[in-house]
Formats: C-alpha cells, sequence, structure tokens
C-alpha cells in the first residue's frame, strides 16, 4: 500500500497536516487572513510604484516563521530598464 | 514553604489534562512532596472521578472563596499519598464564580502550606482558563498529536505570551509511535517544530490510562505502564531533574532524535 502511494505520489498523512497547520497557524498569529494578504501586497505595489518601477507579477509576500516570531519578507524585482538607468 | 504553582492548560478538550494533573500530583506527591491539586473546571467537576476521590467532597472551592469553609476543610486528603490533596471544583456553579484575583488570593494562602500546587484548567480561553493561569508561576501547556489540538495549542501559547506568563513548556501527550513511524500521525519533532516551545515530556498513547481511570486510579501508580513513567519523568523535571526522554521505540530511534532536539541525553 505504502508502495503504491509513494509511486502515485500521495504524501502521508503527518506530512499534510504539518503543512496545513504551518499555514493555519501563520495566519492566527498575524490574525490577517490570506485575502488581507493579497490586499496588502496590492497596496504595496502600488505604493512602491509610485517611486520606482517594479515587475508587479513578480513581487512575493510571505510571512516567515522564526520560532514563535514571524516576520513579513517582501521580494520585489525591479524593471530592467529601471536598473539600466542607474549604471 | 514557598509552593510552586503549575497550571496545565490545552485549549482544545478532551486532550489529558486532567489525567496529566493526577498522575502528576501522585508522581511529585510519591516522591515526598506536598501537593494540592485544584480542579478549575467549575460546574464540570472531573478530577475528583480520576483521583478516586469523589465521595469524600464535603465543601469546594467556591466555599473556600466565598467564605463557606476554610482551606484546609476543601483539602481532600487523597487516599493512597498523605501528602497529596485535592480542592474540587463546584459542580452547581459557573466559571463566573470565581474570578482571577480570588485565585491569586487562593494560591498566595496555599503557597504557605504546600510544595506544589497543581491547577486543572478548564477547556477554552475564558473565564475558567483566565482564573486558572492568573496564580501559575508556570504553565504547562499540553497537546496531542492531532490537527486541532496543535492548532488551538498555538492559540493558547500566544495567549500566555501577550499575557506575560512567560514561555510554557510543552507535553504532548498520546503519541503512538507506530503511526508516527508510518507517518500517518505528527511526530514531537513536528509538533516541537509548530509550536516552538520547550519539551517538558512527550507521552505515550496508552489504553491503560482508560482503565486507570476507571478505576480512580491515576496511571503513574501503575509501575509498568509507559505513559505512568512519561508522567513520573515529567514530575522529576519539574523538579529540576535532567531525565532522558524515554526511548520507547528503540527500532526507530525516534526518541533518541527528541533527546538530540532538546538538548537531553
Amino acid at each position: 500500500m505504502s508502495f503504491i502511494n509513494r509511486l502515485g505520489g500521495k504524501r502521508k498523512s503527518a506530512q499534510s497536516a504539518k503543512e496545513r497547520l504551518q499555514l493555519v497557524l501563520t495566519h492566527d498569529r498575524t490574525d490577517m487572513t490570506p485575502a488581507e494578504l493579497e490586499a496588502l501586497k496590492d497596496e504595496l505595489i502600488e505604493v512602491i510604484s509610485r517611486h520606482i518601477e517594479i515587475e508587479p507579477d513578480s513581487v512575493q509576500i510571505d510571512i516567515a516563521r522564526e520560532g514563535r516570531s514571524q516576520r513579513l519578507v517582501a521580494d520585489i524585482p525591479l524593471k530592467a530598464k529601471t536598473r539600466q538607468r542607474n549604471r | 514553604m514557598s509552593a510552586q504553582i503549575v497550571t496545565i492548560t490545552s485549549g482544545k478538550g478532551g486532550v489529558g489534562k486532567t489525567t496529566a494533573i493526577a498522575s502528576l500530583g501522585i508522581a511529585l506527591a510519591s516522591r515526598g512532596q506536598k501537593v494540592v491539586c485544584i480542579d478549575g473546571d467549575i460546574g464540570l467537576r472531573n478530577l475528583d472521578v480520576i483521583m478516586g476521590l469523589e465521595n469524600r467532597i464535603v465543601y469546594d472551592i467556591v466555599d473556600v472563596v466565598e467564605g463557606r469553609c476554610r482551606l484546609r476543610q476543601a483539602m481532600i486528603r487523597d487516599k493512597r499519598m498523605p501528602e497529596l490533596f485535592l480542592i474540587p471544583a463546584a459542580q452547581t456553579r459557573d466559571k463566573t464564580a470565581l474570578s482571577p484575583s480570588d485565585m491569586l488570593r487562593l494560591g498566595d494562602e496555599l503557597r504557605e502550606v504546600c510544595d506544589w500546587v497543581l491547577i486543572d484548567s478548564p477547556a477554552g480561553i475564558e473565564r475558567g482558563f483566565k482564573n486558572s493561569i492568573a496564580p501559575a508561576d508556570r504553565v504547562l501547556v499540553l497537546t496531542n498529536p492531532e490537527i486541532s489540538a496543535v492548532r488551538d495549542a498555538d492559540r493558547v501559547i500566544g495567549i500566555l505570551e501577550s499575557e506575560e506568563k512567560g514561555s510554557p513548556s510543552l507535553i504532548l501527550n498520546r503519541v503512538n509511535s507506530e503511526m508516527v513511524k508510518r507517518q500517518e500521525m505528527l511526530s514531537p519533532e513536528d509538533v516541537l517544530d509548530l509550536l516552538a516551545i520547550d519539551l517538558i515530556g512527550v507521552v505515550p498513547e496508552d489504553q491503560g490510562v482508560l482503565v486507570a481511570a476507571n478505576r480512580g486510579m491515576p496511571i503513574a501508580l501503575e509501575e509498568n505502564s509507559k505513559a505512568g513513567q512519561a508522567f513520573r519523568n515529567i514530575a522529576a523535571r519539574l523538579m529540576g531533574e535532567d531525565i532522558p526522554f524515554m526511548d520507547l521505540d528503540s527500532s526507530d530511534g525516534l526518541w533518541k532524535r527528541i533527546s538530540k532536539l532538546t538538548g537531553r541525553s
């Protein structure tokens, strides 16, 4: 049975539980829903775009865990044109 | 005497707080400590039946707080351990019969007469929980490796941190090492990684716990029970001893890995 599961790529339930909990705890601890995080991301893109050209589709905003503390991690790639102008 | 006040809480109900309190009480008392266990679940009294003392109740915690009896009169002596006492919950009242400041006063009074006060918190995060953690010097959060229990434990840990109760320690209860080995149950390492607090004990799932509860004999009294041993170990750790985590399943080295993880060997 477990051999078939592995062939089919079906994950063990403990792994599912852990991954689901990681997500749920992140939102419980910050009191922020995934939708609110998405809204924050849109606003950030809007504000930053007023000052500098970015790649809005590649922006990544995540909440990272370190022990019991959490941090907001934003990865915001700039447009190539902007970098050229700086040279 | 200046007792340490330890509260066990969990968020979710039915994960084994009462079993843990009864067994830690027995284990500490058998080490020569004077222990008072308090049932903090007003209206849903249970610690008395788990300890097998239900027929001896005359006064309860609300009687003490409302001045209908002296503290000593509400302390029921255990049948087996002369230095172990139970203060039962009131059965016909609700949580509002007590306040956190009542519990602080009671805690201060008890500090003078014993070595340990163990408080069995009700499930939830409302009044009964607030009452139970108010006088605590130390809080132990108990959970199962179940997704809902772990989530609730995390919530309770967050509340304890925001109330500046210090970082609680974790008791992971009802671990089935066979299921962990098959990766169908969160492992102690998984739960520790998620909750990110100190571990004070891992208790294996043990059918003997229900049998012991049927008889009103806390599982820590059973010499050969692994769960009983796990609770005796937690009692020793509460007393400051560096006890290694049990090797429950030598074939997969799970418990050795936990030992490594927590810096105990």
